[in-house]
């Protein structure tokens, strides 16, 4: 292979190689620092934003589908590992438990224990199952209308998170444990390596959340690149066209609920078993518009915008608000918490990004045309966003 | 601003539409009838009496007053530029802040006297409607208007932006948790017992405010030059634009009657509620854009209607299933009505719902 060949070969590979050696580096990273540093939890929770911004990236980016209410699939496959992976349903099987392959400590707990890969397949189907039951009553719907439904079922899945310590599936066994945060979830404990141990070290859950995101980064390009893809991007773009193109809109939108809220999921029954808890209390409304807003950040549609967006946003909420500029009201003279006003700050970013440069920080290419090619086509005020 | 759905639909109508049509208002308003009705029989058969139910409802009424007051600023803005001003919630809150502030600005406190209390209660609805109005208007420019060439999630996004950092200006304003607000009506006090339901003066206040702001918003867009413009601009603005009417200025117009709505709103509930929290504005928002949708987004009869509904389902939900419950209820109530019948009780079919 000579030189110029093989520059051609990174260069139609861009996306290949780029994953390739920023996950490269990104494993390194917590060799340098202290098991149990601060960063590296910092980036285990980036990580998982990644995981979950790229779902909703699948929805919103690609097939135009505006979701509200998409921690509703994170609170799915948070309690899915609080129901398959903890002592939730202690009373099962006369209170000896259920187990297959969790490991040598959970496998000696009552309740319910689940090996991670298999919770992580059942969170795909729950959440899965999930999105599409979410997405059909929005079919009909168009635009707007859709955010506002899909904000109500986040909304109604967030109060049975709340409520659930009250409802009894069956004597003992409660839907949830309310703001009694379902605890202690069992540790990752993967065939063939040794049970991760977040009390000693950080980096066997870091290098599992950038395997995640590996894994993810992968589904997604493909994805985008596949006749499904095309057809949810076709969909954004021109509904009615679309349709009579031969794109089946029922089909191609449930898979982008499904696959979006798999995402979700996924990243969900993660943060739960790396929290070693699943509360109620973090599932509101304000976490969808936190994703949401590492979308839009990035570049809807756009998938390294998307990720660059995830991270910079997490990072802003765990390391800059609260340890960089929370000292910066109190030396202009106003006495506050920076931290309570973090929704604040999304908030704004959303409406100055949205406002300056809708397109996002990396926009898709096509995204990009899509958002100017209406200006100069006529000067309606009204007219470009009509079906 | 259903234009293009009207000129596309058949002129003639088919008998099997009209059977459906039928069948999705009459069961909208079987479904919305359930609740009270089954309320109402359990009553009767367990206690006796209807005087629960009854007591149930007034309370429904009074609030959803207040709901119909802030579904109107929906309804008004959806109207016109067919977006979701999601942070008309936010607007209600702040004109809740800014009454609450003015008391103590004035020195309004539980010892001044009746007149004093009348007069500082006037002032602050003035207050808090021209604020609120203001402040809507100026949502308008920033967030929205430079976006009515982008696609049409953008203004949509903005709106939530928006509506976190009003959020966040009320947590800076008051913290972070509810307070309570000096009870200045006595707004418990039992004015009237009819047959065991009672009538407080806070259900007389909301309605004694609500009813004089309802009539005075539809003489002025039924009667007014402005009022014949707004209504001109949501048909077309294309065509209003034609006509001379200056369709940046109608807009704004609306987003400002819509503010000062939802700031009479938020002195009504400071009153009635008597406790004020950063929070109040999202969910009393969620409610009220319920009520809109319920009654038939673009319909100021609609958004009143459908406010007293959703005032009188919310109670029973609060009273009835649990307070916890609430919000779950009142959501599935949106959403089985976006899905079935999102052209609500009185409404036209928009391109939304089509």
């Amino acid at each position: 292979m000579t030189v110029e060949s093989a520059w051609h070969w990174v260069k139609n590979h861009a996306n290949l190689v780029g994953a390739i050696v920023a996950l490269g580096l990104a494993a390194l990273l917590p060799l340098a620092m202290d098991p149990l540093s601060t960063i590296t939890h910092n980036c285990i929770l980036a990580a998982a934003y990644v995981v979950m911004a790229l779902g909703l990236n699948i929805v919103v980016g690609f097939a135009g589908l505006l979701d509200l209410g998409y921690v509703a699939f994170y609170a799915l496959g948070s309690y899915t590992v609080g129901w398959f992976a903890s002592d939730h349903f202690s009373p099962v099987n006369h209170e000896k438990g259920v187990h297959v392959l969790a490991g040598k400590f959970a496998d000696t707990l009552p309740g319910i224990h689940l090996n991670f890969l298999l919770i992580i397949v059942l969170a795909i189907a729950i959440t899965g199952i999930a999105g599409m039951l979410i997405g059909l009553p929005t079919l009909r719907l168009r635009g707007d209308y859709i955010a506002i439904v899909t904000l109500a079922f986040g909304e109604i899945v967030y109060r049975f998170a709340v409520n659930g310590d009250q409802i009894n599936l069956a004597k003992g066994y409660t839907l949830t444990g309310g703001r009694q945060a379902i605890s202690p979830i069992d540790a990752i404990s993967l065939p063939g390596l040794s049970e991760f141990d977040s009390a000693t070290s950080l980096r066997s859950y870091y290098w599992f959340a950038l395997v995640l995101v590996a894994i993810v980064l992968i589904v997604n390009f493909r994805l985008r690149d596949s006749r499904l893809g095309r057809a949810w991007i076709a969909i954004r773009e021109d509904e009615v066209a679309a349709a009579s193109m031969g794109v089946p809109l029922v089909k191609t939108k449930l898979m982008a609920y499904a696959t979006g809220a798999a995402f979700g999921g996924i990243s969900g029954a993660f943060l739960g078993s790396y929290y070693t808890s699943v509360n109620a209390g973090q599932f509101q409304f304000g976490f969808s518009i936190f994703i949401l807003a590492m979308i839009i950040l990035g570049g809807l549609g756009s998938i390294w915008g998307v990720a660059f967006g995830a991270i910079l946003l997490s990072f802003i909420n765990t390391y800059f608000i609260p340890d960089v500029f929370n000292s910066v009201p109190h030396k202009l003279g106003l006495d506050f918490d920076l931290t309570v006003l973090n929704f604040g700050i999304f908030g704004f970013l959303i409406l100055i990004v949205m406002v300056l440069r809708p397109q996002g920080l990396f926009p898709e290419r096509r995204r990009a045309l899509e958002l100017t090619e209406g200006v100069g086509a006529g000067d309606s005020t009204f007219e470009v966003n009509a079906p | 601003m259903s234009v293009e759905t009207a000129t596309a639909k058949p002129t003639g109508r088919r008998t099997s539409d009209a059977v459906r049509e039928a069948f999705s208002k009459y069961g909208l308003i079987l479904v919305l009838l359930a609740l009270p009705l089954y309320l109402g029989v359990r009553d009767l058969t367990q206690d006796g009496s209807l005087t629960q139910l009854g007591n149930n409802l007034v309370l429904g009424l009074s609030n959803g007053a207040i709901y119909a007051l802030i579904a109107l600023g929906y309804t008004l803005v959806y109207g016109i530029i067919e977006l979701i001003n999601f942070a008309h919630g936010e607007v209600f809150m702040i004109g809740s802040f800014v009454a609450f502030g003015l008391w103590g600005t004035i020195g309004l406190t539980l010892s001044t006297g009746p007149l004093g209390v009348a007069v500082g209660l006037l002032v602050s609805l003035l207050v808090a409607m021209v604020v609120c109005g203001v402040l809507n208007v100026m949502i308008e420019r920033v967030a929205y208007k430079p976006l009515r060439n982008a696609p049409k999630l953008a203004p949509l996004i903005t709106a939530i932006g928006f509506s976190f950092i009003l959020q966040n200006v009320g947590i800076l304003w008051l913290g972070s948790s509810p307070a309570s607000v000096p009870d200045l009506i006595n707004s418990q006090k039992v004015l009237f017992d009819i047959g065991g339901v009672a009538i407080h003066r806070g259900d007389v206040l909301a309605v004694a405010v609500t009813i004089p702001l309802v009539f005075l918003l539809t003489t002025f867009i039924g009667r007014s030059r402005l009022g014949k413009a707004m209504r001109a601009t949501a048909q077309d603005p294309d065509a209003a634009r034609l006509m001379g009417i200056n369709v940046n200025t109608t807009i704004s117009m609306t987003f400002l009657l819509g503010g000062m709505l939802a700031g009479a709103a938020g002195l009504i509930n400071l009153l009635y509620q008597t406790s004020i929290w950063y929070f109040q504005g999202f969910t009393a928002g969620l409610i009220a854009f319920t009520a809109a949708v319920m009654g038939g987004i673009g319909n100021l009869k609609g958004a009143v209607l459908g406010g007293l509904i959703i005032g009188c389902i919310q109670q029973l939900a609060e009273f009835r299933i649990g307070a916890q419950w609430t919000s779950a209820v009142v959501f599935a109530y949106l959403v089985l009505i976006m899905v079935f019948r999102p052209q609500g009780l009185i409404g036209e079919v928009t391109r939304e719902a089509g």
